[in-house]
């Protein structure tokens, strides 16, 4: 059965290029460009993985994670964040919040598609 | 020692300079040998006659030995080593000694410390700017942003040789628009880093400006004190080298000045100061004028005349509209402060004054917050409100309550008044 993605990223370009790849390997791609009503998309898509940029328009992504894990129905969806901040603190502080991977930009697609990949794997 | 004290080391360096042994000079003088070497040493005072001769033979003005030419050296040394860093050890009182004996030395010592202070300032300033300024932040994550878009595009391209047209027209258009927003965001970001080096004008806003030009007059503004002022003339008399936004400010802020001078005039104010010190209770029961006006009356007090007083008076919106900063308890330059500040508590109470301990950082200060309204509020019109908070040295730190500068800098964790991430936050 076809996994499901949902990419939250304000970027139009890196959205087209992610769904590209990931629905290349076979990934079902639903993408979300606002902060505001993220939560709201996670609970309505129920996906098997959920990849959040921090910066998004209206609202952190780092909120919008602490959401996801203190609802009963989505909390414990796998969630890959992406930020343009890279230090070993900020990745630390991205897992304690409930990341399950972080990565930072500029990244490769490869990297993108193993991410998802170990996710759901794990 | 009193400068009068080192007329024996002017005379002694005069005569070394010009190579005359030290009994030659006694003797064609009219004195001995060995009382010059005592007045040399600065072991007996001279003046009149003696005074004269060793001038007339050294060939120099006899006010070059008794005043010498190092007065405003000296006065520039003990202004210095006053900014000199807590602990450092300065014998404060040997100054005048060694302006007279190290001249060259002292005046490098002078000009090595001004240029500190100017880079100080510079890098307070720089600092200030990266942290508040969100062009940077925004073009430098729109720059990241845009390279991640690139690659990905370009590494689709690249390991897809067989890639269908319309997807290699898509890709093919993204990069093309990327690379024209990364140019754009390139240039954009250099025309700002390069105009800031010239920091005095062009990137100044018109707050910044107003208070760089209350910096430069202490506050204090003499020619606002007088009564029956011609205001507008005195203010085509002020020097401006700033924006017209700035100016305005500038001529909002002298008129607001000469309104509380009428009302609180420049000799009672320094008789209640004087007497009492820069107690606003005081000054208030003095004089029966309103706390705000007394607020920033003791805000423009010359520093010779008491310790420094500090100042933020902020709109009913919380923006800064005044600022003065005092014992190193900061204050933003235009955005709204901490939330826990009492000048913000002030705001919900017109009229009540807040008095409160406060600590930032290492500063302690006393604080006293009232709120004024400017303008009473109608049927059809809301109130307007200005509220201050006069800020005083304080020195007990257990009484005092905790507060920040500003969320994006403060590093207070778990504050529950915080209305943004700080940049300081682990997680940012």
């Amino acid at each position: 059965m076809t996994k499901t993605v949902l990419l939250i990223e304000d970027e139009q370009n890196i959205v087209e290029a992610v769904r590209f790849i990931l629905s290349r390997d076979g990934w079902d791609v639903r993408t979300h460009a606002n902060g505001l009503d993220a939560f709201d998309a996670v609970r309505r898509r129920n996906p098997d993985v959920v990849i959040l940029d921090v910066m998004l328009p209206g609202r952190s992504g780092f909120d919008i994670l602490q959401d996801i894990r203190e609802d009963e129905t989505v909390g414990n969806v796998p969630v890959l964040m992406l930020s343009a901040r890279g230090r070993k603190e900020d990745i630390e502080t991205a897992k304690r919040s409930g990341a399950n991977l972080y990565l930072t930009k500029p990244f490769s697609n490869e990297e993108v598609l193993n991410a998802v990949r170990d996710l759901v794997t794990e | 020692m009193s400068e009068s004290n080192m007329i024996g080391t002017r005379i002694r360096e005069h005569r070394i300079m010009k190579g005359i042994k030290q009994g030659d000079l006694a003797q064609k003088s009219g004195i001995s040998a060995s009382y010059l070497n005592l007045i040399e040493h600065n072991k007996r005072k001279i003046g009149g006659r003696v005074l004269l001769n060793l001038a007339n033979v050294l060939g120099v003005e006899p006010s070059l030995l008794s005043e010498g030419a190092e007065a405003s050296l000296i006065a520039a040394l003990a202004k210095v080593s006053g900014a000199l860093p807590l602990g450092a050890s300065v014998e404060m009182d040997r100054l005048d000694e060694f302006a007279v004996r190290f001249p060259g030395l002292a005046q490098y010592l002078v000009e090595l410390i001004r240029q500190r202070d100017e880079l100080d300032c510079a890098v307070k300033m720089f600092s200030e700017r990266l942290v508040h300024d969100p062009l940077l932040i925004k073009t430098l994550h729109e720059v990241i942003s845009t390279v991640t878009s690139i690659r990905s595009a370009a590494s689709i391209l690249a390991e897809n040789r067989e890639l269908e047209s319309v997807w290699q027209s898509r890709f093919q258009r993204n990069i093309d628009e990327d690379s024209r927003r990364l140019a754009e965001s390139a240039e954009m970001l250099v025309k700002h880093l390069q105009t800031a080096p010239d920091a005095g004008s062009a990137l100044m806003t018109p707050q910044e400006e107003l208070y760089g030009f209350l910096e430069d007059n202490g506050y204090h503004f003499p020619e606002f004190e007088v009564l029956n002022l011609d205001f507008d003339h005195a203010v085509k008399n002020i020097s401006w080298h700033g924006s017209d936004a700035g100016h305005s400010l500038v001529v909002r802020y002298l008129r607001q000045y000469s309104r509380d001078a009428m009302a609180i005039p420049d000799a009672t104010l320094r008789q209640v100061i004087t007497r009492s010190g820069p107690s606003p209770e005081m000054l208030a029961t003095a004089t029966g004028s309103p706390l705000p006006t007394v607020f920033r009356r003791l805000a423009t007090l010359p520093k010779e005349l008491c310790e420094p007083v500090g100042l933020v008076v902020c709109d009913g919106a919380g923006a800064v509209l005044m600022r003065k900063e005092i014992g190193g308890f900061k204050i933003p330059i235009d955005v709204a402060g901490c939330p826990l500040w009492p000048i913000y508590q002030s705001l919900s109470q017109p009229g009540v004054p807040i008095r409160e301990t406060l600590v930032q950082g290492q500063a302690v200060v006393e604080t006293f917050s009232v709120t004024e309204t400017v303008r009473q509020a109608g049927f059809s019109v809301p109130a307007l409100l200005n509220a201050h908070m006069l800020i005083l040295p304080g020195s007990e730190k257990k009484q005092a309550r905790q507060v920040g500068r500003t969320c994006k800098i403060c590093p207070v964790e778990n504050c529950e008044a915080r209305r943004e991430k700080s940049m300081l936050a682990s997680d940012f």
